[in-house]
């Protein structure tokens, strides 16, 4: 029982990070249509970001936490930019172009970030010493870190936050208008150029702190950490329904718990004829189910022009 | 090849210039129509190099370089005879960029400069796809550095390496498992990788020859930094014990998560965790950890004090790693040429295959798929941030606390089972001893 429960943990938190990076390519698929590929990317530089500033700070002599704030907060002034000027250079550009073109700039953009990546911080893993050792505590035989349960908060905090803001506040009035039908919302007034850079924007600014989480939760990234990281939380948006802001969450944990779960245990249930390296077959495998049963996702609307 | 093997045939006979090694890496056809060339010339023999001169393992490549250079100079001063004339070495060195099709290039490069012999590569990924062009060529390859298995399983006459490869390093941390850490149950992970499941595996066999129990086995990526999951699974199972192969990028990381998970079982792997990367990822947890390397501690090497001087003087820079058997290579290929009378590959190849060397790195003997016979691994644990030597084991068959002769002591793993290397006895002027 208490390897069942330190596995739902261990989901978790791995599920709570892949919420976050979700997000991000959730947002700008509603409005746009368009899948970023570069967001895991984007999430490698916030990573590193602040990998890079937590070292420098630390040095200099700051206290852990106002180290980690700070870097937090480098991170998202770099990555909501970052986010920002793509969105302008390469996507802006390509606004009315057909659908395929922006899906190709996205992989180039992809790509350019990963190699600038590897020029800025070298092709080796970058590691992060260990400044902070967090606290564990018993939960039903589990082990929980304060950093874990940290991560868990400030994601769901993040995910509430941004919820709140797209359904009460005026420019989350407006994402969602543009959502709705670009060319009315703007005949409507609504600027929906400020409006997608700041989809990019906010999406950037959480995959910061989805960065900044996996540098501290696992001590280690490199230049190439984002790809199978935005793979997973590109596959959890779709899982939850992409377009989705609630569907994403649900899609992050959803996939991060039955990946713990499938690694602890796949190989029980398959007889011992899968061992744990086949984990990710119970995920995708999920995935396949609910696009068959429910091609919009869990909790995506079907609509007329997009699947 | 074919094309232009006559010309350069009939040059080289009309220069009666050193030997036939063109002869051979050109016209395969013949073997037989080479004669040596009866000059009174000074006999120039090339020796080939071949590893990452530049990129990220440059520091390693180089020193390989290093150790074949500094084994020429000392041949050339001393003055070596092969057959009745005065031989005379010329280093051609190679850059293979750790890069498997560069060092076929590089391979055909050294093959058209004739060398006699090849000390390289380093990586495992370099050495096996230059091996056939050595092969095919007939040129006889020693590497330094390369520990996969395959290298040497290809079946050709020409492969040889002084280093201990991954077959006998997972036997040897099973064996010290159960034997010095009284490991009874123990949990083995692997990164999927040829390399990482290669030594967990061959780990497993002999820890469960050895009546250990096995309790999981579990995989992850080279690529993976979550081992949280696969972690857990196995503190369900309370191993004393988990084996990682792999490399350290995965190791830190998931020593870091074992403490995490509060898993009291001691950690291990082999030489891919054995590096200052892995102290530095897996931070304070990675007290206690342990891990093998193929071969001795520098300074613990037969003639190592007294080489790790002498390299230190001629390139004022300390020895990295494996220059000591770059240079024992080119010491062991020039044995046997001393014995063949010939730098002949054709004549001195069968020599090679007997040939008994007292090395920098120890005795020197091949068994008959050109593995080093009993090469030692050493472990070594963390101590204090540091890796610290802990033991040093020679991969002796299990069991039989035989009195080391110099002959027998088949490979440790059992790939090719009871085939003697019999090949060994006879030639052998100076006991192996250890």
């Amino acid at each position: 029982m208490d390897i069942f429960v330190q596995q739902l943990i261990n989901g978790l938190v791995l599920g709570s990070i892949y919420a976050l990076v979700a997000l991000g390519y959730t947002m700008v698929y509603g409005i746009l249509g368009l899948i970023n590929f570069a967001h895991g990317d984007v999430t490698m530089i916030g990573a590193l970001v602040s990998a890079t500033l937590i070292q420098l700070l630390h040095a200099a002599g700051l206290p852990v936490p106002v180290s980690l704030l700070l870097a937090g907060g480098g991170a998202v002034v770099v990555c909501a930019s970052l986010g920002f000027s793509i969105e302008r250079i390469a996507y802006r550009p390509l606004r009315n172009a057909p659908r395929l073109a922006p899906l190709i700039t996205a992989i180039g953009v992809s790509i350019l970030i990963q190699y600038s990546a590897a020029l800025i911080w070298g092709k080796q893993y970058i590691a992060l010493p260990a400044i902070i050792t967090p606290p564990s505590i018993e939960f039903a035989g589990a082990q929980i870190n304060h950093l874990q349960i940290a991560i868990v908060i400030l994601a769901a905090c993040i995910m509430g936050g941004l919820i709140w803001f797209i359904h009460h506040s005026r420019m989350g009035r407006a994402m969602r208008a543009t959502e709705q039908n670009p060319a009315v919302a703007s005949l409507m007034g609504v600027d929906t150029h400020a409006v997608i850079a700041m989809t990019f924007l906010l999406g950037s600014a959480i995959g910061a702190i989805a960065g900044l989480m996996v540098i501290l939760y696992y001590g280690i990234g490199h230049y190439f950490m984002g790809f199978m990281l935005g793979l997973k939380a590109f596959t959890a948006a779709v899982l939850g329904g992409i377009g989705n802001v609630g569907g994403a969450v649900i899609g992050g944990l959803l996939l991060g718990i039955i990946e713990s779960l499938a690694a602890g245990y796949i190989e029980q249930l398959s007889g011992g004829l899968l061992g744990s390296n086949y984990r990710d077959i119970f995920a995708f495998l999920v995935l396949i189910l609910v696009l068959l049963l429910r091609p919009q996702g869990l909790l995506g609307q079907r609509s007329g022009d997009r699947a | 090849m074919t094309l232009h093997s006559k010309p350069i045939m009939i040059r080289t006979i009309m220069s009666s210039l050193v030997l036939s090694v063109g002869l051979l890496g050109c016209g395969k056809e013949q073997p037989p129509a080479k004669v040596e060339a009866p000059a009174p010339q000074p006999l120039i023999i090339k020796i080939g190099s071949a590893s990452p001169l530049t990129g990220p393992q440059a520091h390693i490549g180089i020193d390989i370089r290093n150790g074949v250079q500094l084994a020429i100079e000392d041949l050339n001063a001393a003055g070596i005879m092969v057959g009745d004339q005065k031989a005379t070495f010329e280093l051609v060195a190679e850059d293979d960029e750790a890069n498997p099709t560069k060092a076929t290039t590089v391979a055909q490069k050294l093959v058209d400069a004739k060398v006699a012999a090849v000390v390289g590569h380093f990586n495992s990924g370099a050495s096996i796809p230059a091996s056939k062009i050595y092969a095919d060529a007939g040129i006889p390859q020693i590497s330094p550095g390369s520990t996969n298995p395959d290298y040497t399983l290809k079946g050709y006459p020409t492969t040889f390496r002084v280093v201990a490869h991954d077959g006998q390093q997972g036997p040897t941390l099973a064996r010290f498992a159960i034997n010095t850490l009284k490991s009874r149950s123990i949990a083995v992970i692997d990164d999927s990788t040829a390399y990482g499941q290669g030594l967990a595996d061959n780990f497993e066999a002999t820890a469960k020859e050895l009546g250990a129990k096995i309790v999981a086995h579990e995989h992850t990526t080279d690529k993976d930094t979550d081992f949280k999951a696969i972690l857990t699974k196995i503190k369900g199972k309370k191993p004393d014990l988990i084996m990682f192969g792999g490399i350290d990028p995965q190791a830190g990381p998931m020593i870091k998560q074992m403490q995490d998970l509060r898993i009291k079982a001691r950690f291990m792997g082999g030489d891919g965790v054995q590096t200052p990367n892995f102290i530095k990822l897996g931070g304070a947890a990675s007290e206690g950890a342990m891990a093998s390397i193929p071969g001795l501690p520098k300074d613990k090497m037969p003639g190592g004090n007294e080489f790790l001087a002498k390299f230190k003087t001629r390139f004022n820079q300390d020895v990295e790693l494996f220059a000591p058997m770059g240079y024992d290579a080119v010491q062991v290929l020039v044995a046997a040429m001393k014995r063949a009378g010939s730098a002949d590959p054709a004549k001195y190849l069968p020599e090679l295959k007997n040939t008994q060397h007292q090395g920098v790195i120890g005795p020197i003997a091949f068994d008959e798929k050109g593995d080093l016979k009993n090469a030692p691994i050493t472990i070594y644990v963390v101590k204090a941030g540091q890796w610290e030597p802990l033991e040093v084991i020679q991969p002796e068959p299990v069991a039989v606390a035989a009195e080391s002769s110099p002959a027998p002591a088949a490979p440790a793993n059992a790939v090719a089972p009871a085939e003697a290397p019999a090949a060994a006895a006879p030639s052998a002027p100076t006991a192996v001893k250890k």
